[in-house]
């Protein structure tokens, strides 16, 4: 553990802003893919190039926005649409309550403002952050920035270049996010009960992806882990770890 | 307005709420019980595996080799090294298998 470390040092918020920024990079990369491919499909699915950047600016949840269009495409009511939004957006409530304990000294503003950025790699980084010490609202947003607004400008590039990309299957557009959830689930492997938990989340959610169906995969695995580690010891008892 | 920009900004609102509210409700208790907190600290890996394990029963052997290599990798190197290396496998074995 290095946190002790780092607390005797000098940080002032272009610093932690800059070290944001460079946390952001990775995931602008791994991105980029599905913030064009939002952009084409919308264009395919009815959207003009517009109504595109709008929601890529004001849901900025690809998955969500993903399954928003595939719905766009058929006859099927308003409100179950944006039903189906929220349901796969729910495990951001777990996301904002975990997260919202480390980040007690913001004002309020500065939470409500920066929970509206707060995607998978957000808030991954953020717990990785605040145990190195300081989660800093300067780094949030300096992380938050680049992935956001990379983010609006590929919708509108999906959208007017979309038509010109030859075989996103063969490129693996399709696949590069959940590698890169791997690397941030295998990121926290430190942590207490990882395994365990991983292993239970994982046969919890394949089995609701067979049997229930997605989106609610997501809530039901998620759920089962919590509930495993929620019913565990605490640690720091017993063994020592 | 079109009904497409009302479905998107009602979803935006959707998404707002979901980001901002665990955070209001557990803001509103002064302690925190400890199997909460236990339950809480495995959100990331809890959520995030849900994210790779389903998708990865959809796939074939490219894929299955790509989350292998990069989870190794991800033992030894960091995010970037191991996104690189398990994009390179799926991309090269998606065109020669």
């Amino acid at each position: 553990m290095s946190i002790a470390e780092t607390t005797g040092q000098k940080f002032s918020p272009r610093s932690d802003f800059l070290d944001g920024a460079r946390r952001g990079l990775p995931v602008v990369l791994a991105s980029a893919p599905f913030g064009l491919l939002f952009g084409a499909l919308a264009i395919q699915n009815g959207m003009t190039l517009g109504e595109a950047v709008l929601m890529s600016a004001t849901v900025y949840a690809g998955a969500s926005q993903m399954v928003g269009l595939e719905l766009f495409g058929q006859t099927i009511a308003p409100w179950l649409i944006v039903l189906s939004i929220f349901a796969v957006n729910f495990r951001h409530v777990l996301y904002s309550a975990a997260l919202g304990r480390k980040v007690t000294h913001w004002t309020s503003a500065q939470r409500a403002f920066g929970f509206f950025f707060l995607v998978d790699p957000q808030y991954a980084e953020g717990e990785k952050q605040s145990l190195r010490g300081r989660l800093s609202f300067a780094w949030y947003m300096g992380m938050a920035t680049p992935i956001y607004v990379c983010w609006v400008i590929e919708a509108g590039l999906g959208a007017a270049f979309g038509s010109l990309i030859p075989n996103p299957h063969a490129l693996g557009l399709d696949f590069l996010l959940p590698i890169y959830f791997l690397g941030l689930v295998m990121d926290f492997r430190k942590r207490p009960l990882w395994l365990p938990v991983v292993s239970v989340s994982a046969a919890a959610s394949i089995a609701a992806y067979y049997f229930v169906g997605s989106p609610w995969h997501v809530s039901i695995g998620a759920a089962a882990g919590i509930a495993l580690a929620a019913m565990m010891p605490p640690s720091g008892e017993g063994t020592g770890a | 307005m079109s009904t497409t920009i009302w479905i998107i900004l009602a979803g935006a609102v959707a998404t707002y709420i979901s980001r901002i509210g665990g955070h209001l409700v557990l803001s509103r208790f002064d302690r925190v019980h400890p199997r909460v907190e236990a339950g809480l600290n495995a959100v990331p890996a809890a959520v995030l595996t849900t994210l790779v394990a389903p998708v990865a029963t959809t796939g074939g052997p490219a894929e299955w080799a790509a989350l292998v290599v990069a989870g190794v990798v991800a033992l030894r190197g960091g995010l970037s090294a191991m996104f690189v290396a398990g994009a390179v496998v799926l991309i090269v074995l998606r065109n020669t298998l």
